[in-house]
């Protein structure tokens, strides 16, 4: 099924292409998702089966395809609205955008899937190429701009996480064994060359940090969100994230199960810490909207390895806090078109007294607002309080004071720009130019926000089974 | 013969921190590629036929021919002036680079029971670091690509120390290579010359966070 899911993506993707008619690429895309959704199905149905040698239904590639499949089906109604009310499109631009969006998708879905290291470093890599002419959307001198720094930093870190698998091949040596699979390495976990391995997992690490968004590879990832079109930032902030986090939990693993556990958590933790502590910088001096949520999510990315790195129910709590981190930021990059279809601009002092132009919009910045912020109400002030709760249980209470704070930093910069938006009203603002926006638009960003605080606060059943097995091989 | 030609490679690597000229930098890596050709055809001596000579063609036309003329036709078609024009000195170049070498040889002494020769752990750690140094400190855009170029190399070369037990390694560098160097410089770099008339990544500072 998965090469009949991937040759199909392809064919479409290219179908997408080269078809520059209206009607025949909504009904390719529409192909696409519904293509997609019989793949999830499929693959939840085939649970801890393993699939043409290199691809493993198992647990954690499991909730991540239920969460790409659920936030592309959005993103494809957003796109369409986006494409059409935007000025620059072309139906050439518009083939492009879906071909890509396909290509993204379906290549996130298999990095996720995959149980060899190669095979999802190959899947990373074809997200570069596809979310570079994502980005270029707009074909203008800055979106060339965040494109070439998007494209330039993702091959540095591609390279990087190619060497890193180098060097596990070399720690790997003593197995007489050429199967770098996950399952394979944590087979052998007690004969790998520690001294390599340390190598092996600093450059994988630092590697995945570009689609992860962490300290020290995240600039990338912040200027593509800020260029890219707002449904495109939506995936790039949430699926994308998630197969970056996939790269590194799935490694770390393996670490775990090695006496490196503590120096693997150490390089973690100091990278979370960083990714933190800019984030809290950056967001107090941002005054572009669409880069402040990139912010937040660096911000997310840390919480969510923090959280890794303290280890104990802080493993549970990360990879809730990243699915609904995924939910909530791309309901938020939803919502942006509309903000700009109203104000044409995204600098927040052009932006003011939403409530007034957009009600149903201005709750949902609202509430997305309040998930964000993980206010109790939210699903995410439970897995960022299980984050901190393991901070505590591991001892660490400095680290706890101090991430408290910047917490607080990010909130209050947060808040401040957001009431600004929602409330206080611009100066000069010519308000008869103001289009009327549809209430209905909103619909999908009110289910994916309901959906997240519920996932939160009562978590079926199966859905806490499906977390628990990802991480039991994980020491408790 | 095999660490002559390593030798060799590294000191390209000293001779173009202290190059000026921007088609220097495209002789060394043409050069480089070469150099290259011959280390895969002494090294893999194991592997299938087939592979080794799809890997030898990669080297020598890829490497040491399609990229230079690329690279050569791009300095021309965008009019990029002939020096490098590093933000440090040419000396103070050359001393980083040693440092970085020397450091690299420590580093691989400290790692014990080791499977790989260490003249091509030392080799590809110092490409790496001495390519991340030339994008940091060069000002043009090309100079950045072909700082990438030269991390390129020096990945090759550590995959090659590997060739032999695992050729899949040595494949999906080939495909890392062809992949990012189009990507890179085929469609951005052609476009950028479009957009940006002076290459310079002084012209790269507009997206802000204000």
């Amino acid at each position: 099924m998965i090469e009949i899911y991937l040759i199909g993506s392809v064919l479409l993707g290219a179908g997408l292409f080269f078809n520059r008619g209206k009607v025949l690429n909504y009904a390719l895309i529409w192909t696409f998702v519904a293509l997609q959704c019989a793949y999830t199905v499929y693959a939840c149905l085939n649970y801890n089966q393993t699939e043409s040698t290199y691809f493993t239904y198992d647990s954690l590639g499991i909730i991540m395809l239920l969460t790409a499949t659920i936030i592309s089906i959005p993103t494809v109604i957003h796109s369409h609205i986006y494409l059409e009310e935007s000025e620059e499109n072309t139906p050439g631009s518009r083939a492009m955008y879906f071909g890509a969006l396909v290509l993204l998708i379906a290549a996130v879905s298999a990095a996720y899937l995959a149980n060899h290291i190669a095979v999802v470093w190959i899947f990373a890599e074809i997200t570069t190429l596809s979310a570079s002419a994502l980005i270029y959307h707009h074909r203008n001198k800055l979106a060339l701009e965040g494109t070439w720094k998007y494209v330039f930093i993702c091959a540095i870190s591609i390279t990087f996480v190619f060497i890193g698998i180098l060097f596990l091949s070399l720690s790997f040596a003593k197995a007489g064994s050429d199967d770098l699979s996950y399952s394979n390495l944590l087979a052998h976990s007690s004969i790998l060359n520690l001294s390599w391995l340390r190598l092996a997992f600093l450059f994988i690490f630092t590697g995945f940090t570009v689609k992860l968004g962490l300290f020290p590879m995240f600039t990338a990832g912040v200027d593509a969100k800020d260029k890219a079109p707002g449904p495109a930032s939506a995936l790039l902030s949430s699926i994308v994230m998630c197969m970056g986090f996939v790269g590194i939990f799935r490694i770390y693993v393996v670490m775990a199960n090695t006496p490196l556990l503590h120096w693997a958590s150490l390089v973690v933790g100091i990278s979370a810490f960083l990714s933190l502590f800019i984030a809290a910088v950056y967001m107090i001096k941002v005054k572009n909207i669409k880069r402040m949520m990139a912010y937040s999510s660096v911000e997310h990315m840390g919480l969510v390895m923090l959280g890794i790195a303290a280890g104990g129910i802080g493993y549970y709590a990360a990879i809730l806090h990243i699915v609904l981190h995924a939910f909530v930021k791309s309901s938020f990059f939803f919502q942006y078109n509309q903000i700009y279809r109203i104000y044409r601009n995204k600098n927040i002092y052009q932006l003011g007294n939403y409530f007034k132009y957009n009600t149903t919009g201005a709750i949902v910045v609202l509430l997305a607002f309040i998930s964000v912020t993980a206010m109790p109400p939210s699903g995410m002030f439970v897995s960022e309080f299980l984050i901190f709760r393991s901070l505590f249980e591991s001892n660490q209470l400095i680290l706890l004071l101090v991430v408290l704070l910047l917490l607080t930093l990010i909130i209050w910069a947060f808040a401040k720009n957001i009431f600004k938006i929602l409330f206080i009203p611009v100066v000069n603002f010519d308000e008869s130019t103001v289009p009327k926006v549809s209430p209905w638009r909103s619909v999908s960003q009110f289910i994916l926000i309901g959906g997240a605080a519920y996932l939160g606060l009562n978590p079926p059943l199966i859905f806490v089974d499906l977390i628990k097995s990802s991480i039991m091989l994980l020491p408790h | 013969m095999l660490h002559v030609l390593l030798i060799v490679f590294l000191i390209s690597l000293f001779y173009m921190s202290i190059a000026n000229r921007m088609s220097t930098y495209v002789n060394v890596l043409a050069l480089q590629g070469v150099l290259l050709f011959f280390v895969a055809f002494l090294e893999l001596k194991h592997i299938n036929t087939l592979n080794l000579i799809l890997i030898l063609l990669e080297t020598i036309i890829f490497k040491s021919l399609a990229v230079p003329i690329f690279l050569n036709y791009v300095l021309k078609r965008n009019h990029i002036t002939r020096e490098a024009e590093p933000y440090l000195p040419n000396f103070v170049s050359l001393i980083i680079t040693t440092v970085i070498v020397v450091t690299t040889i420590l580093l691989s002494n400290t790692m014990e029971e080791s499977y790989l020769d260490k003249m091509y752990f030392v080799v590809a750690l110092s490409t790496l670091f001495t390519g991340l140094y030339f994008i940091a400190t060069r000002r043009k855009i090309i100079t950045h690509v072909m700082g990438y170029l030269i991390i390129e190399n020096g990945v090759f070369v550590l995959s090659l120390a590997v060739g032999n037990e695992m050729p899949m390694l040595v494949n999906l560098g080939i495909m890392l290579d062809i992949f990012a160097s189009v990507l890179i410089l085929g469609i951005f770099l052609n476009k950028i010359g479009d957009v940006f008339k002076d290459i310079d990544v002084n012209q790269l500072t507009n997206l802000k966070d204000y």
